[in-house]
């Protein structure tokens, strides 16, 4: 019962969140002054991408879009119905293309390399930081400075840095982009041959970071515990080291399950910037074209996406916590 | 605190920080290139001496002037960044958990949500819809959206302190609200509010290169973000040209090295429960000092634990 009480409140807790991210979405947007689709269009027109006919017809369709001729609160409601009916808008710079394609076409890239880095990262850069906090000596010492050096290291400078020492110099794996020249995405082993040579690199520069933070994380956790109460006991009593170790490595571990999920955050920031260096076609790549052009509903529907995925996430660790540490629930459910 | 008791890890970042302080202060005063002045061609190689040291960008701009140029730019948005946020949070935390109440409620509330959602998704959709973008404007939005987790850490462990026994003395005698909060509450969190500050620093300058690589930096200055932006954009890795984007890239992670290194060292100096257990004792013992640690640490309890849950974790988080 307390369990669902404690899930109940993380969900409600989640959805209001969600809506103070539409709000956001929403509203900075309408802050650029005067009517953000006159402020828009009139760029398009001064970067000449497109003839007068074509702004004009572009102008009613945001308009409509937009509603802007409507009341401040019905556009958001507007908004809202249509974010809730899977509609992102339409983009600005290649106008006809509805949002949902454009992301539909870089999302598949971007899971590919961020989902395999976040599971294989959490679970080695955890093992590492529990062993070298708990051997000590060198390997401590060691596994510290790679890891606080790894985990410091900007994403992208870590991808710089490989793309050119192993793919420019080495030649070893190919430089750019996520499949050869001539191919399209399917799915046959061919295919997959090949992209994943392109894969390789993005991985690794978002994996090798990303164990670096959690192994710094994990060592302090489990230092912190081996100099408490319960060790010292178990010390004294002659309990055996591995059994101790257990209890060591299990408390250590819930922080740095809550730490998974907002770790996410992290490293979706950091891979955006890696698709950039490899012009990987993920979000991205999206994001920086979008920029680029102003093109407002693909950089808000981006953002929209992060957020989702990275409330999702939490939601998802928060209830996983509440199965594993029974004093988490107890204490939710106690405190008002 | 005697200078005895800090580590060789604080040296050698203490060293690596004033080195890049140095080099974003005097450097522009040596290197005396306009970093907007076209001095070679298209990617020129490195030759020595003189403005082409480090070869020229693919403006034909010095990229030595450009690095020097912005560091400092960089270091002034993480300064600027930094201490706002730092400043906000601990004024937020500080009210919320030694007020109590529903102003925690309201507050929790707010720091909570900003916490739920990515700092650079904000921080992309203020920089998107602002009409001019420069370095100030810039430090700014991410200062004024990067704070919500020193709220919190300051929050939980400023409501610790608000059940101690010197805060009822204080209220005794007649001390008001924000004068308790100064002398009374914040020399507690002084520790942790500096190495709060320092991953500010560092996050901030790594938001703004995060910014400019996107394409949204600062449209007037050079940063190390800008100087990358324009490295991947023209197409440097590829081509091999590595002095346009390996000095900005080396500097950058030296920056950010060099602030979490000095961050976890002050750590272990505030913190003596991080110590090793075994070394730390035998260190205490030998030098004859610290011998009342382990019970000032268990004192210390609620506060230095709340520091040690937060900071490590939220090191790797916040960016």
């Amino acid at each position: 019962m307390a369990l669902a009480r404690y899930i109940g409140r993380k969900v409600a807790w989640t959805l209001v969140v969600f809506v103070v991210a539409l709000l956001l979405n929403f509203l900075l947007p309408r802050l650029i002054p005067g009517n953000p689709v006159d402020t828009i269009v009139g760029q398009l027109a001064q970067g000449g991408g497109a003839g007068g006919e074509q702004l004009q017809q572009i102008h009613e369709q945001y308009m409509k879009e937009f509603g802007l001729d409507k009341p401040m609160w019905q556009q958001f409601f507007i908004y809202v119905g249509n974010v809730f009916q899977g509609d992102l808008g339409t983009s600005f710079a290649q106008y006809p293309a509805s949002v949902n394609t454009l992301i539909a076409q870089a999302l598949p890239w971007s899971i590919a390399i961020m989902l395999p880095a976040i599971i294989v990262g959490w679970i080695v850069g955890n093992l590492l930081g529990a062993v070298a906090a708990f051997k000590g000596g060198w390997l401590d010492r060691g596994a510290f400075i790679g890891s606080l050096f790894l985990s410091s290291v900007p994403p992208f400078a870590l991808a710089i840095i490989l793309l050119f020492l192993v793919a420019v110099k080495g030649g070893i794996l190919p430089v750019g982009g996520a499949y050869s020249f001539g191919l399209t995405p399917e799915f046959s082993l061919a295919f997959f041959g090949d992209a994943i040579t392109y894969w390789w690199l993005p991985f690794w520069s978002l994996v090798l970071v990303y164990i670096g933070g959690q192994a710094v994380g994990m060592r302090s956790m489990a230092i912190y515990e081996l100099g408490s109460d319960y060790v010292n006991y178990n010390r004294g009593l002659g309990v055996k080291e591995g059994h101790t170790v257990r209890y060591i490595f299990r408390n250590a571990m819930l922080p740095q399950f809550t730490g998974l999920a907002l770790s996410i955050a992290a490293l979706i920031t950091g891979g955006l910037i890696t698709e950039l260096v490899f012009s990987y076609p993920g979000l991205g790549s999206l994001l920086f074209a979008a920029i680029g052009q102003n093109d407002y509903p693909v950089i808000s529907a981006i953002t929209l996406l992060i957020t989702i995925a990275v409330l999702i996430a939490n939601l998802a660790a928060d209830i996983l916590t509440g199965f594993i540490d029974p004093r988490i629930r107890a204490v939710q459910s106690g405190e008002r | 605190m005697s200078l005895r008791g800090l580590s060789p890890r604080f040296w050698v970042a203490a060293v690596l920080v004033a080195f890049v302080v140095l080099v974003g202060l005097i450097g522009p005063l040596i290197v005396s290139t306009n970093p907007d002045a076209t001095v070679g061609g298209l990617y020129e190689e490195p030759r020595c001496c003189g403005p082409l040291i480090l070869g020229a960008d693919n403006e034909g701009q010095s990229v030595i002037s450009n690095l020097v140029y912005g560091t400092r730019t960089s270091l002034i948005i993480g300064l600027v960044a930094g201490l706002i946020g730092t400043a906000i949070g601990l004024l937020v935390g500080l009210v919320a958990g030694y007020r109590g109440g529903w102003i925690d409620d309201v507050l929790s509330a707010i720091v909570n949500v900003g916490l739920a959602i990515p700092v650079l998704v904000i921080i992309i959709l203020v920089s998107v819809s602002l009409p001019k973008r420069n370095l100030y404007t810039l430090a700014l939005v991410i200062g004024f959206t990067a704070w919500f987790w020193v709220a919190r850490a300051v929050r939980a462990q400023s409501s610790s302190i608000r059940t101690r026994e010197h805060i009822d003395v204080a209220k005794l005698s007649g001390a008001g609200f924000w004068s308790i909060l100064r002398r009374d509450v914040l020399p507690y969190l002084l520790s942790y509010v500096v190495m709060a500050c320092i991953l500010q620093i560092s996050g901030a300058i790594l938001f703004e290169s995060t910014l400019s690589m996107l394409g949204l930096g600062a449209s007037n200055t050079t940063s190390l973000g800008t100087m990358l932006y324009w490295a991947i954009q023209w197409g440097s890795v590829r081509t091999g040209a590595w002095w346009a984007f390996v000095p900005p890239t080396f500097m950058l992670t030296l920056i950010v090295f060099s602030l979490l290194l000095l961050q976890s060292s002050l750590n272990e100096v505030f913190n003596p429960r991080l110590r090793r257990g075994r070394a730390a004792r035998k260190k205490a013992v030998k030098e004859g000092t610290e011998l009342g640690t382990p019970i000032e640490a268990g004192d210390a309890g609620p506060v230095g634990t709340e520091g040690i849950l937060e900071s490590p974790v939220s090191a790797g988080r916040d960016r």
